[in-house]
């Protein structure tokens, strides 16, 4: 069974709707991106899950149970993190502080310190800024820390918006290698991004939304090779 | 015992003596009526030290704070005089005084979950006006309040018989009634002390720390963001509201007027001078702001030995040597006079630069 069902989901704001009937999975495990132009509603679609934004039409399952009217702060604990667009960071706290957030759902204690020192050793510029404030880091130490801080709730689905955003060449190649790395350890991860070409050979699974609608899903690979996405988001 | 800690035994052993010896010092060298100005700089450090759970901690600009302050003081009076006949007593009155104002605090903070910054100042500010106005006009048709008159002889704090309102001998010490408030406010300040720190590193501190800087991204890390704000105005709300309580005991007798805006600003003002967030700085700031309105007046005595007459009103003097103060400190130490670690981030220059570029980050995206 898919671990995140979405089912006819629609999303409006006012009288726009700005998601039409999405219908999509993700499975235990899987690595899906969801690609498409600017304002086509991936950042909208992404939030709506995470219930950052009510649902107009539609249902949404994770692990069985339906999330569609749950708070945010509830999906949380059900294992679905989100790492938001702008990263989201607390910038006046300092890099420690931003982790303990992260596991602010979890009471323990003694796994939680073992998870943040894993995470200090994956980034290291993070173990060695872990009492400066958050703000003062770079945008690519940032989103580190951002992606290290939901991995701290334990989710089993973590969502991604745009982490390659703003970043150095180097920068985005180090995140999307930890994004694979997460999904290796049997974290799902569904992936929003304008980098088309990176994402699809990240992920496993590709979905291309157009104005609010998932116009096209498959294989990554089979996506890749497709003549209209290459001239659409490849710029060839 | 290593050198370090028996050092931070001796200036607590120290603090405490001082502390004890404090209201008998000041009584033979400035007069009794600086001990009364004594008891009253720990009622506002009382007060300060809850709106700085609320504004300090959560980050949410509470404008209309004195109101709890009233609702507590209006609670112990109403029980606790002849208006109603009712002498309830204290130990019933002060725990009922925060609860009913920690109540208010839910009340009058629901409403305004959803704003933030300027709006949320607007509207508590509203709020601590009606709450006044209220108690203002709530004399008819059915007379609760009193109305403009205030209540008057009010009960009295006695505890186990002993009334704080008169002097006792006790041990062969002669305590007058400002001397034994003096040590009931203290003990009280200390426990609000005390609630406050164990706050500001328990999860629930954490929650409000996280909201205070990003409300977005405090939900997806779990944490109820209504829940949380409401516990705040709660918290600092029963703050208040005990603070109210004492404040009518000691005092015997109130009246609307001594629950309005000026009050609520000053208050805030307390926490902005001393050091939002910082329990020390605070404290500092409640105290200096209780006690040097008062020195002033001198000001008003050495007019009339120097120059005969009084050229400039003290009352005058004291509003605008307070907003030169004010401004001196937006100037020199932006952050209070004893800041909090996180608010020094926040205005060191650093902090600013990586702000800007975030949010430069953030405008060309959107």
């Amino acid at each position: 069974m898919s671990l995140l069902a979405i089912q006819h989901l629609s999303v409006s704001y006012g009288n726009i709707q700005a998601v039409s009937r999405a219908d999509f999975t993700v499975d235990e495990g899987e690595r899906v991106c969801l690609i498409g132009a600017n304002g086509a509603g991936k950042t909208t679609l992404l939030k709506a899950i995470a219930g950052m934004l009510p649902v107009a039409h539609g249902a949404i399952h994770f692990a069985g149970q339906s999330i569609t009217r749950l708070a945010s702060h509830q999906i949380v604990h059900l294992g679905l993190a989100l790492v938001p667009e702008g990263r989201g960071i607390f910038s006046r706290l300092s890099v420690q502080e931003n982790l303990a957030m992260g596991a602010y759902i979890r009471r323990d204690k003694a796994a939680v310190q073992q998870e943040t020192n894993e995470i200090y050793q994956r980034f290291p510029r993070l173990g060695e800024r872990r009492n400066q404030p958050a703000g003062q880091l770079s945008g690519g130490e940032q989103q580190m820390l951002a992606i290290g801080r939901a991995l701290l709730s334990r989710p089993r689905l973590l969502l991604l918006d745009e982490p390659s955003m703003g970043l150095a060449p180097l920068m985005v190649k180090t995140i999307f290698e930890t994004i694979a790395d997460v999904a290796e350890r049997g974290v799902s991860v569904l992936l929003v991004e304008q980098n088309a070409r990176l994402a699809l050979a990240t992920c496993e699974r590709g979905l291309v939304m157009e104005r609010g609608e998932i116009a096209l899903q498959g294989a990554a690979a089979t996506l890749a090779q497709d003549a209209t996405i290459q001239r659409a988001y490849f710029g060839v | 015992m290593n050198q370090k800690s028996r050092h931070a035994w001796l200036v607590f052993v120290a603090l405490g003596i001082g502390l004890a010896l404090l209201p008998f010092l000041v009584d033979a060298g400035l007069g009794r009526s600086w001990v009364r100005i004594l008891d009253l700089a720990l009622l506002y450090v009382m007060l300060a030290l809850g709106l700085n759970i609320v504004v300090g901690y959560a980050g949410l600009l509470d404008l209309g704070y004195i109101a709890f302050y009233a609702v507590g003081a209006y609670c112990y009076a109403l029980l606790a005089s002849p208006m109603f006949g009712l002498h309830l007593p204290f130990w019933v009155l002060l725990p009922l005084g925060a609860l009913v104002a920690g109540l208010f605090g839910v009340l009058l903070g629901t409403p305004t979950l959803r704003l933030r910054g300027d709006y949320l100042a607007i509207v508590t500010l509203g709020f601590g006006e009606i709450i006044r106005i209220f108690l203002n006009n709530l004399n008819a048709p059915i007379n609760i309040t009193n109305g403009p008159q205030g209540v008057n002889q009010i009960d009295p704090i006695s505890i186990a018989g002993l009334s704080l309102g008169k002097t006792q001998v006790l041990f062969g010490v002669t305590f007058s009634s400002p001397h034994l408030y003096y040590y009931l406010f203290l003990i009280l300040t200390l426990v609000v002390i005390f609630v406050s720190m164990r706050l500001q590193d328990s999860r629930i501190g954490r929650a409000w720390a996280a909201i205070r800087e990003d409300e977005v991204a405090a939900e997806a890390m779990g944490i109820n963001v209504r829940n949380i704000k409401l516990l705040a105005f709660a918290m600092g709300a029963s703050f208040g509201g005990l603070a109210g309580g004492l404040f009518a005991g000691f005092q015997g007798f109130i009246s609307p007027e001594s629950f309005n805006l000026m009050e609520s600003i000053m208050i805030l003002c307390m926490i902005v001078l001393g050091g939002m967030g910082n329990i020390p700085g605070v404290i500092l700031g409640a105290v200096l702001l209780t006690v040097l309105p008062e020195a002033l007046r001198y000001i008003g005595d050495l007019q009339r030995a120097w120059l005969g007459h009084v050229v400039i009103d003290p009352s005058d003097l004291r509003m605008l040597l307070f907003g030169f103060a004010l401004i001196l400190m937006m100037l020199f130490r932006p952050a209070g006079l004893l800041p909090s670690r996180q608010r020094k981030r926040e205005l060191s220059a650093a902090g600013d630069i990586a702000e800007q570029e975030q949010a430069s980050v953030y405008d060309a995206r959107h």
